[in-house]
């Protein structure tokens, strides 16, 4: 298979302007004979719906959660970055691709990145208009901060809830176009395969979560906005419901899944308490503007906070870090928690921590303009450990957040399946092996309201699809597949509860491809997870039955796909000989310690394709050239 | 610490509903309340019994997805706090209570704890938005917006829509989130447009769903996890009546 990422030529400044007027459109009074299904009602996948609604598509939208609003976008606490240059500091657009390409550490494709730099601007504006409440100045401007790894104010935000505020946003504009006719929206309903006929994408097959029953809906395209894949680790900052299931699918029916081993450790989050801990949460790491990070310099320091002098604390970012500090990049964070933890320096009764600690801030700005900064974030911390940041430190400790890989999507968010498009946290494409702070939310929104509306037109105007319906033996042969799955782990009634498997699944992850990575570690994790899977096959207990809501059958069918997208981010990692961004080999690393690239030898994106059960995936390379900013040792100091 | 718990089961809509006991023992108090609740449904798949079904995902309190009463009140005894952040420190060792869904007509119990909250839905598509296609927008700094109406609009945009005030109302109204939603859009220059027309829509889908009517008793305030004041619905109150004298277009429905 030739990897085509499709991606314009000439100067990058001009290439999405040129392409937009390359691409075909389709005419308004035929945007209605076309049916699309989006599946997932988050940042990206509303924000497609309504897109492509207000166009005059016809739209189905599906998610899991009892309401699109429900979608985990709507977590997403800190800001999203925008090249707006309102504070006059020296921003653009060019410089926001930089810094997007820098701290992706040379593994993302340069022209998405330039396009999504771009997009950042009308994004703003986009939400402003809706009515997204974003914090303001006195003078009635929008105020910004400045946000981890960032050397610019370019991060808009509506206090700790920039996540929810953007997504109530793309939710009113979907529920806007339901109110129009334009939008079905279908909510607890899982999508369990993709349907491909002729070698194109041309529906789904689902399952109601509270029914039972097993559907087709059939599509002219059908887009996946089915966020991110970080249950894998059983604990991560992810909602719990979070799952891979639609992009797994999609994998296994021939779309490749790229760069797999990229993950990404958030370095704030409240540490976990006990072995019945169901979730991390995460503190937005804008907390890193005002707290400073630190450890007792003696190892295994039981004093409580308030009696480790000044010259006994280490604060370890800002001694090894001087010019960023506490606000280097997330992996940059969290490696160095790690470090000083594992050298027996953590606090807390696990040792797995580390102070964030507000007091300096508190003294120089007052209490007052701490907690309108943060005091959501203050009591949530509080509201979980019992302690009270005002006056005790903060402890954090990393945990998996986001991943930057998912299913491979060339320049026009298309995977290799023709018809399928992949959007947001679910495709690969522009955080190469680390996203940025505040970025998240952009690229969401980017794909959503401004890239996959154009593109999935030039799609549709260029392509003959002929008429289907569900009876076409493509869509039964999958139906019976998902019924089939489903009876199967009914049938089992074995030994143990689907979280179990999930939780020791998640311990392998977390131990073999989490912060760091061993060669001879993620070829003992490959092994572990085959026997787990095994005995999950055999040994799972789900009770009740398919036709009514049953919420650990849910749970079963996703933790059976984590099984196998684990088992592929460890081969992944095994395979790339290098550390870069989120994805740090042991085995290759500078003498301080830091990260070492290999640009020489893995300086391409890593897309996987499925050989079928059993079988080791093939590996296909998509090389990566960088004509505009380039490669250096990303450095910190 | 251990307690007894009193738990509604109802195997979907169509089924009677009964109160089950259950004991939770060697619970940490260091839990959420839907940690201890997944330790109890743990115990009961080994038991060979079906889980306590509950709705939950994001566990940190904005999504709005968990909620239901615990000895009568929504989200349990601490104020503005989600059942999801809710943390077993604050209940006793040997407490009894009683976990029973949202009640209310607008509601429909789906299977235990979890019910069916798309009127909600239904009562943003009804003008719960401001039209606005993407692509049209201007500079976010053309229009400014002074940073007390922004405040304002954003404590009423942080509704999460769990439904709490619904389940707290004796009269099962929809007012709180109904006016929150009005309240936020009515604080910008940019909800003017649509505003007598969005507040009688919504109002009017409101009763169109079967919540009931707002007679200020201001149980939804004390149980909200986000503190929506009452002063929303006041808001709402003036923008519905303005609107019925100046805007009204179509009748309003009363059921």
């Amino acid at each position: 298979m030739q990897l085509d990422p499709r991606v314009p030529s000439g100067p990058i400044e001009k290439a999405w302007d040129n392409y937009k007027f390359e691409m075909k459109l389709v005419n308004p009074a035929n945007k209605r004979k076309y049916n699309i299904i989006v599946v997932g009602s988050g940042l990206a996948g509303a924000s497609a719906a309504a897109t492509m609604a207000e166009l005059g598509y016809n739209v189905k939208c599906f998610c899991f959660q009892d309401s699109p609003r429900r979608a985990h976008s709507i977590a997403a606490q800190g800001g999203i970055n925008a090249a707006k240059n309102y504070q006059n500091d020296g921003d653009s657009i060019f410089r926001l691709f930089y810094d997007t390409v820098k701290g992706g550490d040379f593994r993302a494709r340069e022209p998405n990145v330039y396009r999504l730099a771009q997009i950042s601007v009308n994004i703003i504006d986009q939400c402003v208009a809706q009515g997204v409440p974003f914090a303001r100045e006195y003078g009635g401007t929008l105020a910004n901060r400045s946000f981890g790894g960032a050397q610019v104010s370019r991060t808009f935000y509506a206090r700790g809830q920039t996540g929810q505020q953007l997504l109530l946003g793309a939710y009113q504009a979907l529920e806007r176009q339901v109110d129009a006719g334009k939008v079905e929206m279908i909510p607890r309903t899982e999508m369990l395969d993709l349907v491909v006929i002729d070698g194109k994408a041309r529906g789904i097959v689902t399952r109601n979560l509270i029914t039972g029953k097993i559907e087709s809906h059939i599509a002219d395209a059908v887009v996946l906005g089915t966020g991110g894949y970080g249950n894998v680790y059983y604990l991560s900052t992810n909602a719990k419901g979070s799952n891979a299931t639609a992009i797994w699918r999609a994998y296994k029916r021939g779309a490749l899944f790229a760069n797999p081993c990229f993950t990404q450790i958030h370095p704030t989050c409240i540490p976990v308490s006990g072995n019945y801990q169901s979730k991390l949460t995460l503190m937005s790491e804008s907390l890193r503007n005002d707290g400073r990070i630190w450890v007792p310099k003696k190892q295994h320091d039981k004093r409580t906070p308030a009696e480790i002098p000044e010259a006994e604390r280490d604060y370890y970012l800002e001694r090894r870090y001087p010019s960023f500090g506490n606000l280097v990049p997330r992996d940059v964070a969290s490696r160095n928690a790690k470090a000083v933890c594992d050298e027996g320096r953590g606090v807390g009764e696990s040792g797995l921590g580390v102070y964030l600690d507000f007091s300096d801030a508190i003294q120089r700005l007052g209490k007052k303009t701490i907690e309108e900064r943060y005091g959501n974030l203050f009591e949530m911390y509080e509201r979980i450990t019992g302690e009270n940041p005002y006056e005790l430190p903060m402890r954090i400790y990393p945990a998996i957040h986001y991943t930057m890989g998912g299913l491979w999507v060339d320049y026009q968010l298309m995977s290799t399946i023709p018809g399928l498009f992949v959007i947001g946290e679910a495709n690969f494409s522009d955080h190469g092996a680390n996203r940025l702070g505040a970025s998240a939310l952009m690229q969401g929104l980017s794909d959503g309201y401004f890239v996959l509306p154009y593109t999935i037109g030039n799609y549709l105007a260029s392509t003959k699809l002929e008429r289907i319906d569900t009876g076409l033996p493509e869509f039964r042969a999958a139906e019976m597949g998902v019924e089939q799955m489903t009876k199967t782990l009914l049938s089992i009634r074995g030994n143990r509860t689907v979280s179990s498997f999930h939780r020791e699944l998640g311990k392998i992850v977390w131990e073999y491809c989490g912060m760091s990575r061993t060669a001879p570690g993620l070829e003992q994790a490959i092994e572990k997870i085959a026997s787990l899977r095994e005995e999950f096959w055999n040994n799972v207990n789900v009770l009740g039955n398919g036709e009514e809501m049953n919420q650990s059958l849910e749970n079963a069918g996703r933790v059976a796909d984590f099984f196998e997208l684990a088992e592929l981010m460890c081969r992944d990692a095994l395979d790339r000989n290098e550390s870069c961004g989120g994805h740090f080999r042991e085995e290759y690393q500078t003498p301080e310690g830091e990260a070492l690239r290999n640009d020489a030898n893995y300086s391409y994106v890593a897309a996987w394709e499925y050989a079928g059960q059993n079988q080791t995936p093939v590996l296909h390379k998509e090389p990566l050239t960088f004509d505009y900013v380039h490669p250096s040792q990303r450095s910190y100091k | 610490m251990n307690l007894t718990l009193h738990v509604w089961r109802q195997p979907n809509a169509a089924a009677k509903g009964r109160m089950v006991t259950y004991q939770a023992k060697d619970i940490n108090p260091d839990m959420s309340f839907l940690e201890m609740l997944d330790v109890v449904n743990e115990g009961l798949i080994n038991k060979g019994e079906e889980p306590i079904a509950f709705d939950n995902d994001c566990r940190e309190g904005i999504c709005g997805t968990c909620g239901f009463m615990i000895n009568g009140i929504a989200h349990g005894p601490l104020p503005k706090t989600t059942v999801c952040q809710l943390h077993m420190r604050h209940f006793k060792d040997g407490d009894e209570l009683y976990l029973e869904p949202w009640r209310a007509r607008a509601f429909p119990v789906v299977k235990d704890l979890v019910v069916d909250r798309s009127a909600f839905d239904r009562i943003i598509a009804n003008g719960g938005y401001i039209s606005i296609s993407a692509g049209s927008a201007q500079d976010g700094n053309n229009i400014l917006v002074p940073k007390q109406f922004a405040d304002r609009a954003m404590d009423s945009a942080q509704c999460i829509g769990c439904g709490a005030c619904v389940a707290a109302c004796p009269n099962a109204s929809a007012a709180l989130f109904t006016g929150a939603k009005i309240h936020h859009l009515a604080m910008l220059p940019q909800g003017q447009p649509e505003r007598k027309k969005r507040a009688v829509r919504m109002v009017a889908q409101a009763n169109t769903e079967l919540f009931g009517s707002c007679t200020n008793i201001g149980e939804c305030e004390a149980v909200c996890p986000k503190g929506i004041q009452l002063e929303v619905i006041a808001a709402m109150n003036r923008d519905f009546l303005r609107a019925t004298w100046s805007e009204r277009r179509e009748p309003v429905a009363s059921d």
